[in-house]
């Protein structure tokens, strides 16, 4: 069953109160990692949100048209991580053809979310939940939005936190994971406005 | 039955997939032809643009050191491009010192070949092969110099600065039980790939040249390595000095013809001192004093030191360093670079004349072989 919410309501949903990184911890090892930068977490950001709502799209095409079908709902793990590899392989290439800045800016970090989970999760998420085309289309965008918020709210945290005095067992990853986890619970207040699901 | 399905099916989406990324790669990441230029023209390669210069200069079996196979997480596969081919990525900036940028230089395995590129590895990493050459002809140049020509493998090139040289390695022979190698001056013009020549002189009791004079024969094949040494000549304009005796002769001989044939010969002053014992020393004389003759900026000056009666000779007579040192102090002024090739005995002489003479001894070049 498709379920009865409005596209548009899910696209701020997925930016806000069900964050795909912050509500479900998807995507966390770039997140980290890519984090200390804000110029590079802004490209790795927009990236994400490119793949997400590419393959997402995608996704939801060969769900519809040939995993239901064929009645192989079961292979969607293999299928879906294969086309997003796929995907993004192609991506790459055709960012690096068309635009040398737009690579230098996003086109880069490509390879890097290949094996992004947040990827394979929203993909997941739309099975799972049912969307339709619009739903998958708005899930998708906001997926990548989301994403892109927190990282740049984190990398901008950071940058605090790399000056302040942290206690020396917490600095580096430490510091991260507890302000991700305090991000999360200000994310968590979101969570009245609407119910995404 | 369900196993097999599921198999035919992974199988087919999988081969779709590759099929449409094949296509995409063609279309998309197709750049043409490109052309790599190594170390300022001394190698050139035309390869297939569209993947990174590390595997790309791999699969012309030029291997630029790398642990990570190509991942940009090592930093090893440094290599320094002197084109243009657009900012360093962000990927590469942690590798890179200040001064490793300021040269330009590049993670290999990060660069993609879009257009063509020139850049700068050291020699050594893309150079040194070993051939199984075959001899090509033997010619006996005086009673106990002899020029060999080997040609390379079909299908094989070498590519060398003129005045290197490369190891001859001789089979296990007669008494001696072990290959042996030596270092010869290659004579050849570097512009001929396919070809290498030697001048080797008869040593008395010399493992290599013995067997060179007395058991090397036409058509056999003979395992040369190279090229090595750092003798060349370097790009200024100061007067060239070039001393050489006996078998010494052939690095000039590759240098000159190199030159003329880059129009590079007549750009500045040369000197060539040529010495050996008597005439019957004495070789590719003809060839010289017609350089000599031909450029007014050649001079060919040769001498020697033990002339015997009623030889006909006009020219220089004593040591080639006493010779030398007469036209120092007269006729060569000036910025002066020194070129060697000869014995050691006769190069510690070389050299003290013309440190005598003022010239600074880092810009005396030679390559010591013993």
């Amino acid at each position: 069953m498709t379920p009865d919410i409005s596209a548009f309501s899910l696209l701020i949903g997925a930016v806000f109160t069900s964050n795909i990184l912050l509500a479900n911890y998807l995507g966390m090892c770039s997140f980290i990692a890519i984090s200390r930068d804000i110029n590079s977490s802004n490209g790795l950001g927009m990236a994400v949100t490119l793949v997400l709502t590419i393959t997402g799209l995608i996704n939801w095409l060969i769900l519809q048209y040939i995993l239901i079908p064929l009645g192989i709902i079961y292979l969607r793990y293999i299928v879906f991580i294969v086309v997003i590899a796929a995907v993004v392989q192609m991506l790459e290439m055709i960012i690096d053809r068309l635009s040398q800045s737009l690579y230098m800016q996003l086109g880069i970090y490509l390879p890097l979310i290949t094996v992004n989970c947040a990827i394979l999760g929203v993909a997941l998420f739309i099975e799972i939940r049912q969307y339709n085309f619009l739903q998958t289309l708005a899930y998708s965008v906001g997926s990548g939005l989301g994403w892109w918020l927190a990282i740049i709210l984190l990398a901008a945290i950071r940058k605090k936190t790399d000056k302040s005095p942290v206690p020396e067992g917490l600095k580096g990853t430490g510091i991260t994971m507890i302000t991700i986890g305090v991000m999360a619970m200000g994310f968590l207040g979101f969570s009245g406005m609407l119910a995404v699901q | 039955m369900e196993v097999i399905l599921t198999s035919v099916y992974i199988a087919g989406i999988s081969a779709i997939l590759s099929m449409i990324i094949y296509v995409t790669d063609k279309i998309v990441n197709n750049y043409g032809d490109v052309l790599i230029d190594i170390n300022n023209q001394t190698k050139e390669l035309t390869v297939k643009g569209g993947a990174s210069l590390l595997s790309t200069l791999g699969e012309q079996r030029i291997f630029i050191p790398s642990a990570c196979g190509g991942k940009g997480t090592c930093g090893a596969c440094k290599v320094v491009v002197t084109s243009d081919i657009g900012p360093v990525m962000p990927t590469e900036l942690p590798y890179l010192s200040p001064e490793e940028l300021k040269i330009s230089t590049r993670l290999a395995c990060q660069v993609k070949l879009k257009t063509n590129v020139e850049i700068a590895i050291p020699d050594e990493l893309f150079n040194i092969q070993q051939y199984s050459a075959k001899v090509k002809s033997i010619e006996q140049l005086t009673y106990d110099i002899r020029e060999v020509r080997l040609a390379l493998p079909e299908g094989t090139d070498i590519t060398y600065k003129s005045g290197q040289y490369c190891q001859f390695e001789v089979p296990p022979y007669r008494k001696v039980k072990e290959s042996t190698f030596r270092a010869y001056s290659m004579s050849s013009n570097p512009q001929d790939k396919e070809n290498v020549e030697f001048i080797i002189r008869l040593v008395p009791e010399g493992v290599v040249t013995t067997y060179v004079h007395e058991l090397l024969e036409m058509n056999q094949e003979i395992n040369i390595t190279g090229p090595f040494g750092d003798f060349h000549v370097r790009d200024t304009d100061a007067v060239m000095v070039c001393v050489a005796g006996g078998s010494g002769m052939a690095p000039f001989k590759s240098i000159f013809n190199d030159m003329l044939n880059q129009s590079t010969f007549t750009d500045r002053e040369i000197w060539y001192f040529f010495g050996a014992l008597t005439t019957k020393d004495m070789y590719y004389l003809d060839w010289l004093w017609d350089l000599d003759k031909k450029y007014e900026n050649f001079h060919f000056v040769p001498a020697l030191s033990k002339p015997q009666e009623g030889e006909q000779w006009n020219g220089e007579v004593g040591l080639i360093t006493d010779v030398m040192d007469k036209y120092l102090k007269k006729e060569i002024t000036g910025k002066r670079e020194g070129y060697l090739c000869g014995s050691p005995g006769m190069l510690d002489a070389c050299m003290d004349v013309m440190k005598k003479n003022d010239m600074d001894p880092e810009k005396i070049y030679f390559d010591k072989f013993a």
